[in-house]
């Protein structure tokens, strides 16, 4: 089963989070930030999989994780579950994002953290593995979106908050935002 | 345009651009004001707009943030009819709402609406968010009713494969709410589906399910592989969507290689032979050219590849299988991937625990030691550790302990303390030559002394003792191991213990006479800590009997005010009763007294067991290999003997010995009490060590006395001891009086929620989950105690014993139970009835002590029986006019008690009446003047009589505090109502 998904960027500022067993909040943080520490010290090059933190579990539990430019995703799993299964889910999950905001970036993630968690809860569910065929879950995604879009009464939405904002104000301020610091992750993953 | 949340965007924009922490928490305290005005403002909000106060909320949860508002907004929202309104409402509560908090009741009402939805879409919601919550609560409201949607002929694909998942985590939570029924053979066939994502679910759901009922399920065995064979022998077109990266349905694949490795290979051979061809096919593929380059492929390949090599270790039955698989996982080693080196490191281990591919796996000796030495990732390097560990045996264990020796120079500290476990245990496993082994320990202490537990030292001297052939060897090792300039503490603690006990062997050579050998560990006393200290004292006067001669030097140290008023009692107390010994006893008497230690009674290493702890499953795969190898003596006879056990000679206790044991200092470690003084034992039974209390209970017994107190057990206070004793001799009882505290009670936060309730989880820990199911009428009652085992192996021994801590218990209450048998199955559930009749009112709670042998260790849980004086009470409705009339009848001031304490909960007026009424009173209406308070009355049947009782709670929102007022015809029962119902509000 797994514990926790955890994305957080290199200075381990969380991006994701979802547990999927009852943590206090200020446990939360401090897993996350334990969890930054083991995953942020290791090369590129060693193993993808690590005996988890003692607050998440120590040896009993594992964590698989990928480095995708800017961010970590770390899964946190027990014994029941395949590394390398996990490890293949990351990148589903990477490789759905993409498609779903075509060409996912960290500040996607950011200004769309409620559809992140959508798309998650197609993929996962109470820390179980729901559906890992990637056309079916970006079809679920896309439903909702239109359901979205139909309630709202809007047919011409656009996918992206950046475009939707017309303000001029606005775009002014989305465009301080240093974006060459973000690559897009998905180019790295082939 | 409304649905971009043009305000969050800004928002999450004017935190990115913060130039500090403060100027963020500024922003970040501004926006939750404003959120809280708006929330709290008159005008009332649209769903759009809570929905995006919501999800500010949420980002400002994920800044680290805690939020402790707008739980209510959220549930509102799962009101609405728009689809992403509710979707945002469940988003928010599976993240931020946590099991207990008071709006769980909205969304449980919310949740059955949307679960009863023509709307698959809602539907899907409320299973995500059951799921997601997951609590026990859920599953007892949901449990009984997600297999209905599971079967559901007209049920979408989505539907099902949600409600297999979110049944699945209600399992896991609470596997005694998920009910069994005729669905579950429904749930096999869904094995079939169309839908891969269905089929995927449903494996994962029916791989939970077998493991509590096997048989049940059998057929899912035939099912699988035929699903599997389908699989495998696709071309990776058949399956379009799921294939991966060339991979047909490799995340299926690995989901059904799991299910398989719950059962044995099945008798069918028709359908064995198929599943050997499927497992065939993968190993083939996996020699195949790759269909592709990216890396993506290769693990989705090897997920599959791993899983089968699972599979035929857990079958453990077609050695040519085997060896194939070992051969593949043979040249992952000398992968390029890190991650597959890693992961043919850990399938090793267990492949060579079975019989048929040891030799092979022994075979890659050479490349694990290369892993070992050149890894760069501490993970591989351990795994590397454990490989080597799993794969010794007599044959190569000098030059495995050797690498590993080497390997503990230069290891990491995190794992240092496992590996000396680990080389200890080998050494002694698999030594021949007893020498080799008495150096391997002392080379231990000299490279890792800090990392060598005191189970490593205490066993080393349990072995030299019992070995008389090693005796002399080990102490002229010690002797010279002492010499150095500098060493370690315990090298000392073992030096100072072998040379007391056989000093005389080597005292024949010069270089080591009596003197010198009591002047060396002299040289150290000084440095070492008080436990130490106090040991060497025992060996000290072990050497005026051995020898004479330094009889003197020996008595000018023990009466040194150092010793004899040192501020340590141990010491002080050693000392003392040391010197008096030296002093005032013949040489007859010290030569009985002081006597060489009898070998220790041959037992589980206790080493061993400590490293079983921390690695559970990799040890007992290699003690199954080790029975395994003795049920097959054919093969491999001389090997599995090996493996079998420690071989210590066990020669049983001398009956009679009379001699002082210093066993004090080494039963320890049965016992985890600080080493005391001497665990005195005379006669060969040794009545408190065999019961496994250890030597050890008594603290500081007076040594004179006690030597004529001849076969007393020396300890009083450990009452642990006679009832484990009562326990094995058959005399099982079930209700015991008065047993003292038989542990520390555990559990006790749960067992507040019984007070107001009658079912749920009482405890529950990694091993044991207790469940509870109670009914009442009148005055008797019946409380069935669920006891689950939440591991793949069986409880031994188990056996559970109400005690009666307060021996009034006994005319209060008429307790009887049917004992459940002594062994709980491996997954299994067993429950245990108990009926009680209510003699008189009792203010006491029973003990319910549970004890069983889970993989070698003895556990003892205690829990207070969830059974309390209100749980007699039956509500009792009467006018305003009787009421006050009782009410002034009963203001004697031993039948009045009043509390006024701060609200433990918050003080919602409708949660408080469930609470009143799950606790026993009424509610009654239209008799107190302000309608804030609660007024009602119960009546506690007895045996011997009703005890009217009558309430009222007054609660001031403000200070947030309550005044309780109890007023009850008998004394005492309004003071234990009132402490009762205070912990509930």
């Amino acid at each position: 089963m797994i514990k926790a998904i955890l994305i957080f960027n290199n200075h381990g500022k969380p991006r994701l989070t979802k547990f999927y067993m009852h943590y206090a909040e200020d446990e939360q943080q401090q897993v996350i930030r334990e969890t930054f520490q083991l995953v942020s010290k290791r090369d590129d090059n060693v193993c993808n999989f690590l005996e988890g933190g003692t607050l998440i579990g120590g040896q009993d539990y594992r964590l698989i994780y990928r480095h995708y430019a800017t961010l970590y995703f770390v899964f946190c799993v027990d014994s029941s579950e395949s590394e390398l299964g996990i490890l293949d889910l990351i990148q589903v999950f990477v490789e759905t994002l993409d498609k779903c905001f075509e060409n996912v970036c960290e500040l996607d993630l950011i200004f769309h953290m409620d559809r992140v968690h959508f798309i998650l809860n197609e993929l996962v569910m109470g820390g179980m593995v729901l559906e890992t065929n990637m056309n079916e879950i970006v079809a679920r995604f896309e439903e909702q979106q239109k359901l979205q879009k139909s309630e709202s009464g809007f047919s011409a939405m656009p996918n992206r908050a950046v475009s939707t904002v017309r303000d001029m104000n606005l775009s002014q301020k989305l465009r301080d935002i240093k974006i060459p610091d973000m690559p897009s992750f998905s180019s790295l993953y082939q | 345009v409304k649905d971009s949340m043009r305000g969050l965007a800004v928002f999450i924009s004017d935190i990115r651009n913060c130039k500090s922490k403060e100027a963020e928490e500024k922003r970040i305290n501004k926006e939750l004001a404003n959120i809280r005005s708006k929330f709290k403002g008159d005008k009332a909000l649209d769903g759009y707009q809570k929905k995006k106060y919501v999800c500010k909320l949420l980002f400002i949860f994920l800044l680290g943030n805690d939020i402790d508002f707008g739980h209510m907004e959220a549930v509102n929202l799962l009101n609405s009819n728009k689809y992403t309104e509710k979707q945002i409402g469940y988003l928010f509560i599976s993240v931020l709402i946590s099991e207990n908090n008071e709006l769980m009741r909205l969304v449980q009402q919310n949740l059955k609406n949307d679960l009863a939805s023509r709307n698959p879409v809602h539907v899907n919601l409320a299973l995500e968010c059951i799921a997601n919550i997951g609590s026990k609560e859920m599953a007892e409201m949901f449990a009984p009713e997600i297999p209905k949607l599971l079967v559901m002929g007209d049920a979408g694909d989505t539907v099902k494969q949600s409600a297999a998942l979110c049944l699945l985590k209600l399992f896991r939570t609470a596997p005694e709410m998920v009910p069994l029924g005729d669905w579950t053979s429904r749930v096999i066939h869904l094995l079939n589906d169309q839908h891969m994502g269905v089929v995927t679910a449903a494996v994962s759901l029916i791989e939970a399910l077998v493991k509590r009922n096997p048989d049940d399920f059998k057929g899912c065995v035939s099912l699988s592989i035929s699903r599997l064979a389908r699989i495998v022998t696709s071309s990776y077109t058949d399956l379009q969507d799921y294939t991966y990266y060339f991979v047909p349905a490799p995340w299926l694949s690995v989901k059904l290689l799991r299910l398989l490795q719950n059962y044995p290979p099945p008798e069918d051979t028709t359908v064995r032979n198929r599943l050997a061809e499927c497992l065939e096919t993968i190993l083939n593929k996996a020699v195949e050219p790759p269909k592709s380059k990216k890396v993506q492929h290769s693990n989705a390949k090897n997920a599959v590849l791993f899983e089968a090599i699972s599979l035929i270790i857990h079958m453990d039955s077609d050695p040519s299988l085997l060896v194939r698989a070992c051969s593949q996982l043979g040249q992952f080693l000398s992968n390029r991937e890190t991650n597959l080196r890693y992961l043919a490191l850990e399938s090793m281990c267990l492949l060579a625990t079975s019989e048929f591919s040891h030799d092979a796996v022994k075979r890659h000796q050479e490349t694990v030691v290369t892993a070992l030495k050149s890894e760069r990732d501490v993970s591989v390097r351990q795994r590397a550790v454990d490989l080597l560990y799993a794969m010794c045996d007599r044959s190569n264990a000098e030059e495995i302990v050797g690498e590993m020796l080497t390997y503990l120079e230069t290891a990491d500290y995190s794992i240092r303390g496992e590996l000396v476990l680990k080389i200890a245990i080998l050494a002694e496993k698999y030594a021949s030559d007893y020498t080799w082994y008495v150096d391997t320990i002392l080379n231990l202490i000299r490279l890792a002394g800090d990392f060598v537990s005191e189970e490593v030292w205490y066993r080393v001297i349990q072995i030299v003792i019992n070995r008389e052939d090693v005796q002399a060897y080990a102490a002229k090792t010690v002797f010279e191991a002492l010499e150095a300039p500098a060493c370690h503490e315990n090298m000392v603690k073992v030096g100072g213990y072998i040379l007391g006990e056989f000093g005389n062997l080597i005292a024949g050579d010069a270089r080591s006479s009596p003197s010198t050998q009591f002047q060396l560990l002299h040289g150290k006393f000084h440095l070492c800590s008080p436990p130490t200290r106090a040991l060497l004292l025992s060996a000290y006067i072990k050497l005026v009997n051995l020898f004479p001669e330094i009889r003197e030097d020996i008595i000018a140290v023990l009466e040194s005010d150092a010793n004899l008023r040192n501020s340590n009692v141990e010491i002080q107390q050693r000392a003392s009763e040391y010197l008096s010994l030296a002093r005032n006893s013949t040489q007859d008497v010290l030569a009985t007294v002081l006597e060489e230690m009898p070998p220790f009674p041959e037992r589980e290493s206790s080493i061993l067991a400590q490293l079983r702890k921390k690695k559970p499953a990799v040890e007992d795969a290699i003690r199954v290999r080790g029975e395994k190898q003795q049920q097959r003596p054919a093969s491999g006879a001389a090997d599995g003997a090996a493996a079998s056990a420690a071989p210590i000679a066990a020669t049983p206790a001398s009956g009679g010995g009379g001699g002082v044991k210093l066993q004090g200092d080494i039963a320890g470690a049965e016992s985890n009490t600080d080493s005391d003084l001497l665990g005195l034992d005379f006669g060969g039974s040794a009545p408190a060590a065999a019961a496994g209390g250890g030597g050890a209970g008594g603290g500081s017994v007076d040594l004179l006395s006690s030597i004529l107190d001849v076969g007393v057990s020396s300890s009083s206070s450990s009452s642990a001891a006679p009832s484990a004793a009562s326990g094995a001799s058959a005399q099982r009882k079930t209700v015991v009086v008065g047993a003292g505290a038989s542990g520390s009670i555990v559990g006790e936060e749960n067992w507040h929620k019984f007070v107001c309730k009658n079912s749920g989880v009482l405890y529950e820990n990694d091993i044991l989950q207790v469940g509870v199911k109670c009914d009442y009428q009148q005055s008797s009652g019946r409380i069935v105690v669920y006891y689950g085992n939440k591991t793949p192996a069986p409880l031994a021994q188990f056996a559970s014993v109400i005690n009666l801590p307060d021996s009034s218990l006994t005319n209060q209450l008429g307790i009887q139970v049917k004992p459940v048998g002594d062994r709980v199955g491996a997954s299994e559930q067993v429950n245990e009835v108990i009926t009680v009749d209510c003699m008189a009112e009792f203010f006491a709670c029973p003990l319910l002590n549970i004890r069983f042998v889970y993989s070698g260790v003895a556990q003892s849980i205690t829990l207070k029986l969830p059974l309390t004086i209100n749980k007699f009470m039956q509500s009792s409705e009467m006018d305003s006019a009787t009421f006050f009339q009782h009410w002034k009848q009963l203001s004697q001031p031993e039948q009045e008690c009043q509390k006024i304490f701060q609200a433990k909960f918050p003080m919602d007026a409708e949660t408080t009446k469930t609470k009143i009424l799950g606790f026993g009173f009424s509610l009654l209406s239209n008799i107190d003047s302000n309608p804030a308070n609660f007024v009602g009355a119960g009546i506690v049947q007895t045996k011997s009589g009703n005890i009217g009782s009558l309430f009222r709670l007054e609660p001031n929102q403000q200070a947030q505090m309550y005044r309780l007022t109890v007023h009850s015809i008998k004394p005492g029962v309004s003071k234990r109502l009132c402490e009762l119902l205070e912990t509930q509000i």
